[in-house]
């Protein structure tokens, strides 16, 4: 209501985007990359979560206080994963991780 | 100040009288909305958190559990949800339109979808049980070698996707609610907030969704 209406030929581009790159995250996953699999497979899920956000959430058009708090979610995950992360570690809990 | 809330409450009928006027009231609800949803972003986090933590301790075992899992259901359902998805943000489209006709078929259709997802569910949930692959006494894997630690991606598994699914019963809740509201006209093209509030829910659904896919079902696919 505050805001313009978005045309259906935006939202549908939007919905075709995101099957494309469902499509394409299901045909990474059959090559062997080694551990750019992972990066390839969450990269493409953050893209998709980014499009479904902007656009369908409508994100890029909220005010700047409902963006800070969306922002803030995302950083306190980010605090949540690193902090456990680095605490398993330095533990030596975590084979692949030898840097810590 | 009382004789413009009563000229307000004539021209805005759905306008609370604490609030300046729609815009605000549609802010402080779209406001109140997210921080709702951070907070799931905080709950399902704890649990992608865990997987975190055990797929690095345990990256082989995590890596051979990809192959029980039904790659070509979970696809699907993919796209079922983005196209739910697009059905919600159609919904909302028409409610700003004030098309209640429109707005009725889409949020059913979203609901028909959900329905969708959640069938598909099931059949993968009763595979995984005829499979004996549900964590417990009863639980059986092919490699022996990662009998116990397999367990731990099949138990995240189940609590991921099940409070998912449970995310989206209660999705599939409201909107019943919401179709019922549109049908009894309580929308308008100057107010049809509950639709966008769902509908922001229904997304946030959706993206939970967008990162469990890769994790559960493509993780270690190629070996």
């Amino acid at each position: 209501m505050t805001h313009q209406v978005v045309s259906v030929k935006l939202y549908a581009s939007i919905f075709v985007a995101l099957l494309v790159l469902t499509i394409t995250t299901v045909a990474v996953s059959k090559l062997d990359l080694g551990e750019f699999n992972f990066i390839a497979a969450m990269t493409i899920a953050v893209i998709k979560g980014t499009l479904v956000a902007a656009f369908f959430m409508d994100l890029r058009r909220a005010t700047s206080l409902t963006k800070l708090i969306a922002a803030a979610g995302l950083f306190w995950l980010a605090i949540l994963l690193a902090l456990v992360m680095s605490d398993y570690g330095s533990r030596g809990f975590l084979p692949g991780v030898h840097w810590l | 100040m009382a004789e413009s809330t009563v000229i307000h409450a004539v021209q805005e009928p759905e306008l609370r009288h604490h609030f300046d006027d729609s815009a605000q009231q549609l802010h402080s609800a779209t406001l109140g909305m997210w921080v709702f949803l951070i907070t799931e972003v905080m709950f399902f986090g704890g649990m992608f958190g865990a997987y975190t933590v055990y797929r690095n301790v345990y990256p082989d075992a995590f890596a051979s559990t990809s192959q029980f899992m039904n790659l070509t259901i979970g696809a699907i359902n993919t796209a079922v949800l983005i196209f739910s998805s697009f059905t919600m943000v159609m919904a909302v489209r028409s409610a700003q339109l004030g098309q209640k006709k429109a707005l009725i078929a889409f949020l059913v259709l979203t609901l028909i979808l959900g329905c969708v997802f959640l069938t598909l569910k099931y059949v993968e949930y009763h595979e995984k049980w005829v499979d004996h692959h549900i964590p417990g006494p009863w639980f059986q894997y092919a490699d022996a070698r990662y009998f116990h630690q397999a367990q731990i991606l099949f138990f995240l598994y189940f609590a991921m996707t099940g409070m998912h699914a449970i995310h989206m019963i209660v999705g599939a809740g409201m909107l019943v609610t919401v179709i019922v509201m549109a049908a009894r006209n309580r929308f308008s093209s100057a107010w049809y907030t509950p639709v966008e509030m769902i509908g922001l829910y229904w997304h946030f659904v959706d993206i939970i969704w967008i990162f469990l896919f890769p994790l559960l079902y493509l993780v270690g696919h190629t070996k």
